[in-house]
């Protein structure tokens, strides 16, 4: 391993040491207040390796990984992420669980899978990276043993993971099976150089979409998603939204960029039906709901059919697009399941749409950042989710899409429909006697967290240039 | 420099006010209402300076924004811009003085909302950017969804969530058309650019221009609104607040009818032509089936509310008829619409404080016990029919002497709507005012600040019918609109 590639590993490294050394604390010494500390100071330590990594990019680590603008940008969006839920899982923890000190040895290593996932361009690392973050979920996802959902939940996902890895694997052998190679740019050239898109191959892309599309959380693979937000501790729910997802899209886009898929119009066609079915499976079922974790988990569906839309457009800006929604999409997400956080009591999360009745009135600040949030995910200006949706558009209107883009405006209203339905609850007056019983605690660090968090929302809706220049540069070396 | 104070000064004191409520409620009330009577007069002192519109610009101011898009933050005044701005902050001095005493609830909260409304509809009218048009457009939503929402009658929930759903579904029809043009715009002559300006002179296929016009006029369309589209209204306006009412019906609605003037005509004129009669033809529906409804309405606010739909089908028939003199009648019905509706529905809201109805049937006979009150609506009500020697009068004549020449038919139709005007106007001063007075209410009639506001808003409306001219003037015809 030569320096260079010591150097630009350097945040995964650091993390990987970091949950080395946690472990040997949580045997050591048992202290949650030490290892929350540590947690924070090894994302920040990951976060401060990157600078150094920028000097050798673009960097290869051949076969597997590859260190580019594109990925650096990318490990530094699910560092920011997952130091963000580690400071909002702090209270959350503290309050529930004896043994809670393994959360951050588990969510560190998760943390890696994520970031694997962003460097890799082979199919091995893909499927390390895979692993490493689908079997730290099963742990995180289950972790509040005592509650009844929470077993379900991590059960359910550990099955779903398992299968939908099996057809991943298989998927990837019939690639193999017919390119001879398993590093993207190889199975690319493999293809151009055969002309055309053999059967097997074909198979092997439905199968491996297959095994993509449940980490994504996409219909027809969206199942197990608002069970899964349910039951899974918060900051959990928020970390599989956010880092778990964008990992593994920003892996999709290498991939299809690498074996040029924009050049089989069937490949288009099966991501176009997914992301017109996750918009309105997404969104129809999210007005149903009455569950708050339910209404985010499907609209997190959605929101990846928005995504998919740019993914589709096939010009330059669609993957701008992307980059610019995924920033937004990650801070709206983590501040959404923040408030819930925060508004959650020791023993009861404040999950229906009734515990949120008249908080406005009751918490002001916590309603306003509430409200923020969904008025983001909802696409309203002066907010980043504005400036995302309409980078989205843009990206559509550009590469042509038009009738993408009416089924994207078309449900753009019918999800404005629930995010105004909990905002109006907030702000609605409960009559005497209604007032519900859910009593947050509201940390200190909780609430200075979502302070941030909503300065950036609206620092990005009203000033995204800076944010879009820095994507801009990135997104160069991928086309 | 002195648009962006403009903008500014209702953005600060909306903040201002939402911070000041944990002080005293009277605090917001007095820090909204100067903020916006030092907007109005500013917006006056340009009026004298400029008493004419040559045709030029006035003011402009441009810093970029983002520039990787060619979006800048653009913003410029011409006369109609003033009017409408004039309009605004009038109505908005006026719409905090209506609720001096009926809003108790979450005073602070109600004066943030209600200036960044008035600030998004600034914005709206000055922005000289699409992109900055569309972020107006949508920013005004918000605080108007919590003004119906929150401030209003019984079933405001539900009204809030159509009036938001409904623009909204219009507003993301007119961003693709917007980012339609862009792109046309863009591969046409290389320059991608928000700019008005840049964009007016794009050369496109007429089958595109067709398509993205298309997606502006419906955006437009349901805010003015015409027929098909204008079901939220009536639930808005009788939901919301007096002063939510004051502000959908006299402004509101105007930035449909301004977007119609300043953006559809002039960024697509082949596609107008050919969509021309049909618009009118919506109009004169809109003139015609809205004056109807209303007449059949027992609900105070609702047959106002309809009286506006029947009003602004006027404004969308001689924005068609490409004239000069229906153009000059368009701009003149917008303002005074918004005065003599603002008007109707500030006594409708007064009624409504004192009795605590709004149905028509369980009044009748108030004129002997508010005399004042009932003078008032006489005169706003003879407004609405068309009488001479008030502004709707004015307009409507102009309208109608424009369309005249475009379109024989539909301007007989249209006419006939001032039949229709005349008979629910005579309704509500039958029902409301005259007749048997069965309940014997015992009233207080206006009182000092309601006087006030009634006696300006008189001033205004028979202003504008003795004496047009300075309006006219400087609603000066832009070339586009005559072909």
């Amino acid at each position: 391993m030569s320096y260079a590639d010591f150097i630009s590993l350097g945040p995964l490294i650091t993390l990987c040491a970091a949950a080395v050394i946690a472990m040997l604390l949580v045997a050591v010494w048992r202290n949650h207040r030490l290892v929350y500390a540590f947690t924070v100071l090894a994302f920040l330590m990951g976060l401060m390796a990157i600078v150094p990594a920028i000097r050798y990019i673009p960097h290869l680590v051949p076969p597997l990984l590859v260190i580019d603008e594109f990925s650096l940008f990318n490990t530094g969006l699910i560092l920011v992420a997952g130091f963000i839920i580690v400071l909002l899982s702090f209270n959350y923890f503290e309050e529930r669980e004896e043994r809670k000190e393994e959360y951050y040895l588990l969510l560190l290593l998760a943390t890696i899978g994520a970031m694997v996932l962003v460097v890799s361009r082979h199919f091995m690392s893909l499927f390390l990276g895979l692993e490493i973050l689908s079997i730290s979920l099963y742990g995180l996802i289950a972790y509040l043993r005592a509650r009844e959902r929470s077993d379900e939940a991590g059960i359910k996902y550990l099955m779903l993971a398992a299968l939908s890895s099996a057809f991943l694997l298989f998927g990837m052998a019939l690639i193999y099976a017919f390119t001879g190679h398993m590093d993207f740019p190889g199975i690319g050239a493999a293809l151009r150089q055969a002309g055309y898109l053999p059967v097997s191959v074909m198979a092997g892309f439905g199968l491996m979409l297959i095994g993509v599309g449940f980490k994504l959380g996409v219909v027809p693979f969206h199942m197990w998603a608002p069970d899964i937000y349910e039951g899974a501790p918060l900051p959990v729910a928020a970390f599989i939204a956010t880092v778990s997802k964008g990992g593994m899209l920003v892996l999709l886009i290498r991939f299809y960029q690498d074996i040029h898929g924009n050049d089989y119009p069937m490949l288009w066609w099966i991501v176009a039906i997914v992301a017109v079915s996750s918009m309105f499976v997404g969104n129809w079922l999210a007005l149903m709901q009455q569950n708050v974790k339910r209404i985010l988990a499907y609209s997190s569906i959605a929101h990846m059919g928005y995504i998919l839309v740019a993914f589709l457009s096939g010009v330059q800006t669609g993957l701008e697009a992307i980059a610019f929604y995924l920033v937004a999409y990650f801070i709206t997400s983590i501040g959404a399941f923040g408030v819930v956080i925060v508004m959650s009591s020791s023993q009861q999360d404040a999950e229906t749409v009734a515990d949120y009745k008249g908080l406005f009135w009751r918490y002001p600040w916590v309603a306003t950042i509430f409200t923020a949030m969904l008025l983001s995910l909802a696409g309203i200006p002066l907010t980043a989710g504005f400036i995302g949706k309409f980078y989205v558009v843009m990206a559509g209107v550009h590469g042509h899409q038009w009738v993408l883009l009416f089924m994207l405006a078309a449900n753009s209203v019918i999800g404005l429909y629930y995010y105004i339905r909990l905002i109006a609850a907030m702000f609605n007056t409960p009559a005497a006697g209604e007032w519900v019983a859910v009593k947050p605690a509201l940390p200190v660090a909780g609430n200075i967290t979502l302070a941030l968090l909503m300065i950036l929302l609206v620092g990005l809706g009203v000033y995204p240039t800076g944010m879009m220049q820095l994507i801009q540069q990135m997104m160069k070396i991928l086309v | 420099m002195i648009l962006l104070l403009l903008l500014l000064i209702p953005f600060v004191a909306g903040l201002l006010s939402w911070v000041a409520a944990g002080g005293r409620n009277t605090w917001c009330r007095w820090i909204a209402l100067v903020s916006l009577l030092a907007d109005l007069l500013i917006t006056l002192g340009i009026w004298i300076q400029h008493p004419q519109d040559t045709g030029q610009w006035w003011y402009t101011y441009r810093v970029s924004w983002i520039p990787q898009f060619g979006i800048s933050l653009h913003l410029a005044m011409d006369g109609l811009s003033l009017l409408m701005l004039a309009l605004t902050f009038f109505l908005g001095a006026l719409a905090v003085l209506i609720s001096w005493k009926e809003i108790q609830t979450r005073v602070g909260f109600f004066h943030f909302n209600l200036l960044f409304v008035l600030c998004g509809i600034t914005g709206v009218f000055l922005t000289m950017d699409l992109f900055l048009f569309y972020f107006f457009w949508e920013m005004m939503l918000i605080p108007m969804y919590f003004l119906i929402g929150i401030w209003g009658h019984e079933h405001r929930e539900y009204a809030a969530n159509k009036f938001f759903i409904f623009t909204q579904a219009g507003g993301l029809l007119m961003l693709l058309a917007i980012l339609g043009l862009y792109f046309v715009h863009g591969a046409n002559t290389n320059v991608y650019t928000f700019d008005y300006f840049d964009l007016l002179r794009t050369p496109m296929e007429q089958a595109t221009g067709r398509w993205l016009m298309l997606g502006f006029l419906i955006a437009f369309l349901v805010k003015v609104p015409a027929v098909p589209f204008h079901t939220w209204l009536p639930d808005a306006h009788t939901e919301a607040s007096t002063a939510g009412s004051v502000i959908l019906a006299g402004l509101l609605l105007k930035t449909g009818a301004y977007g119609i003037l300043r953006f559809v005509l002039p960024l697509f004129p082949e596609a107008v032509v050919v969509y021309a009669p049909w618009i009118m033809l919506l109009g004169v529906a809109g003139i015609l089936y809205g004056g109807m409804l209303a007449y059949a309405q027992t609900d105070l606010k609702r047959l106002i509310a309809y009286t506006s739909v029947s009003h602004m089908g006027f404004v969308l028939l001689g924005a068609f008829a490409f004239n000069e003199i229906a153009y000059k009648g368009v701009v003149m019905q917008m303002i005074a619409h918004g005065i003599s509706t603002g008007a109707l529905f500030i006594i409708a809201g007064a009624l409504y404080e004192r009795i605590h109805t709004r149905d028509i049937r369980e009044m009748g006979g108030l004129w002997s016990s508010v005399p004042l009150m009932g003078s008032a609506a006489m005169i706003f009500v003879m407004g609405s029919l068309g009488l001479p020697g008030l502004g709707n009068f004015i307009a409507e004549f102009l309208i109608l002497l424009g369309s005249w020449e475009a379109n024989h038919w539909l301007t007989v139709l249209a006419t006939i709507g001032l039949v229709v005007a005349t008979a629910y106007s005579l309704r509500i001063m039958q029902h409301v005012f005259f007749g048997q007075d069965s309940r014997q209410y015992a009233l207080q009639d206006l009182n000092s600040r309601e006087l006030i506001i009634i006696i300006a808003l008189v001033l205004v409306i028979c202003w504008l019918g003795f004496y047009p001219q300075p309006v006219l003037h400087t609603s000066q015809i832009i070339d586009y609109v005559v072909r």
